[in-house]
């Protein structure tokens, strides 16, 4: 099973999306599950009301309505929502096609009827089995509608400013060095030696001391700043000025560049 | 690769602002047409915010807007990218009496291996009843423990209630009628995943328990209370099963793909729109045989003769069958509509 699936378009542009493995998308469905009984109970308590003219079209209704619950909850909401129900957006999870084109209603409905066979035989043992062994994490209804499901990434950026500020970067004497460090430090680099420092308090000291030596370490490798600039730098505040640099709005670039979409992962 | 990226972002912005607006108008409006030179602004902006990302992709100090990027390039690319016809707004009537038969006869063959192998079913539980008295208690379900009993006491027994046996009771009757057809349906149609095995097994065994019940009555002479209680509801609900048990077997020949050259994900995709049309066509059929059973089956002679309610079961099988097989000339080639995708 792999972690993520990569979609390359016929231009050259690669893009990947993380894809949810069985123990989120259990939690999803156990949410769902719920929702659905909730769902079933409120209609039917309402539905019960009629008992009082019919109590056989009460009764009717109410047969007739938990199993359209049940079978049209998971449709209706994917077509609504474009590819989450109540438990994946808890979970951050969304269904998609497997090529990355547009999610079709037919998708949606074949996914949710062939449940009954993922289901088999019983507690989604086929549905789990065929997840672990399939390459893209697909039960039996997802590889037959030709759809995945996949992680939603969290797009809230850390309070950059808060973490940054009142620092003095003596990195900022050298801004030919500096941009050269822009350049070569990848968007996994980046990120990993922010996470550390958002992650501060959270790490045991000597974990902390060894994590940011080696991720200082690292970034020594990339760039070599003059040795009077840096040599008495304790490796946190290395790396405090590295997230910095990087991260660091220059003018023209404070604004931000736009919402990230709905189907951003 | 260095760029000034204020400047990247001044001059670009622009266009994915925009690529997301009509992104935006896309998909609030699907059924939208959309005009030529409109389709080509698109196209460009596209391949502009393409370029924008491969420009980007490598520079650390934005990921932010790499993410932006990619999610842009991603939902452009799943518009330009698609091939499959863009959802039209439903229309139910034309679905179900235009889309739903044509869908059907398109897939003629299998519906044909259904009612064999369904055939095939119905001749054992036929012959098991004949040769061996024991054969009903073995293999009738609980659901159908009514029908273990002598068939002529039981017609005795329907005949002599003339009044309305089933009063207060019909709604729920229907509604569980309906609620349990179209779940054995879904199952019908899901066990093609098992390669069409699944749904081969499920297809003879209701075909051994129709014959099991339908020659007891028959050896038992009560052919006319069969013909008379089955017909009304049994003409619409065992053609509804068998299209389920046809949209398994599609299933399970797109999984196989034998004789079929194209790439499995492409068999799948090719018959996913004809499997949700027949599944939903299925559904309908069922609720009016759930009605049918709850509401006409259940009153016998002298309530209702028995001559009356086999030709309204014949009625049915006529309209049905001009029904599904109406409008033949008129069908293009098969799966016209999916080789495009």
């Amino acid at each position: 099973m792999n972690s993520e699936l990569r979609i390359r378009t016929p231009e050259g542009i690669a893009f990947a999306y993380q894809l949810a493995g069985p123990v989120a998308r259990c939690m999803s469905w156990s949410i769902d599950l719920v929702v659905v009984l909730v769902l079933g109970m409120t209609v039917n308590t309402v539905l019960a009301k009629f008992g009082i003219i019919s109590p056989d079209l009460a009764s009717a209704l109410m047969t007739v309505s938990y199993f359209v619950i049940t079978i049209a909850y998971g449709v209706c909401t994917e077509w609504v929502w474009r590819g989450q129900t109540v438990g994946k957006r808890i979970m951050r999870l969304r269904v998609m096609d497997a090529q990355g084109l547009r999610l079709q209603f037919h998708q949606i409905l074949m996914r949710n009827l062939l449940r009954f066979a993922d289901l088999l035989p019983g507690c989604y043992l086929v549905g789990g089995a065929a997840m672990v062994l399939s390459r893209r994490a697909q039960r039996l209804g997802d590889l037959a509608a030709n759809t995945v499901v996949v992680h939603i990434a969290k797009h809230a950026e850390p309070d950059l400013d808060q973490l940054l500020a009142g620092k003095f970067n003596s990195f900022r004497q050298f801004p030919h060095l500096e941009a050269r460090l822009r350049q070569r430090a990848s968007p996994d680099e980046a990120r990993l030696a922010l996470q550390a420092l958002v992650r501060r308090d959270h790490l045991e000291p000597e974990a902390r001391v060894r994590l940011f030596g080696e991720l200082a370490a690292h970034f020594k490798t990339l760039v070599a700043f003059p040795p009077d600039a840096v040599e008495s730098l304790p490796a946190e505040q290395y790396l405090r000025n590295v997230v910095e640099t990087i991260f660091r709005p220059r003018t023209g670039v404070e604004g931000k560049v736009g919402a990230v979409p709905a189907e951003a992962v | 690769m260095i760029i000034d990226l204020p400047r990247f972002i001044a001059a670009e912005r622009p266009s994915w602002t925009e690529l997301e607006t009509t992104l935006d108008r896309l998909q609030a409006q699907p059924d939208r047409q959309v005009a030529l030179d409109e389709a080509q602004r698109f196209h460009l902006l596209y391949q502009k915010v393409s370029a924008d990302l491969g420009r980007i992709a490598t520079f650390a100090s934005e990921p932010e807007l790499r993410r932006y990027l990619e999610a842009l390039t991603a939902r452009a690319y799943a518009e330009i990218h698609e091939t499959r016809e863009r959802g039209r707004r439903f229309r139910p009537a034309r679905w179900f009496f235009a889309e739903f038969p044509r869908v059907f006869r398109r897939h003629v063959g299998a519906f044909h291996v259904s009612w064999i192998i369904t055939l095939v079913g119905v001749l054992f539980g036929g012959f098991a009843v004949m040769l061996d008295d024991e054969a009903k208690e073995a293999v009738m379900p609980a659901m159908f423990a009514n029908h273990l009993g002598d068939p002529a006491k039981r017609v005795a027994a329907e005949e002599s209630s003339a009044g309305d046996r089933g009063a207060g009771g019909h709604s729920t009757f229907a509604s569980q009628l309906m609620v349990n057809n179209i779940g054995v349906s879904i199952k019908a149609a899901a066990l093609g995943l098992t390669y069409g095995l699944g749904t081969i097994v499920l297809l003879f065994y209701n075909g051994v328990i129709l014959g099991l019940v339908a020659i007891d009555y028959v050896l038992a002479g009560q052919s006319v209370f069969l013909a008379g209680w089955l017909l009304p509801h049994g003409v619409i609900e065992i053609p509804a099963i068998l299209i389920a048990g046809q949209c398994g077997l599609v299933l399970g020949k797109a999984l196989i793909g034998h004789g079929d050259r194209a790439p499995l994900t492409a068999r799948l995709r090719a018959i996913g729109p004809d499997l949700a049309t027949l599944i939903g066509g299925v559904a309908v059929m069922l609720v009016w045989a759930g009605l049918v059973e709850s509401f006409l089956s259940q009153y016998h002679q002298p309530v209702i003769p028995y001559a009356v309610k086999i030709a309204f079961g014949c009625v049915e099988l006529a309209v049905l069958s001009w029904f599904l097989g109406s409008g033949r000339a008129k069908d293009g080639a098969p799966g016209a509509a999916e080789v495009r995708a």
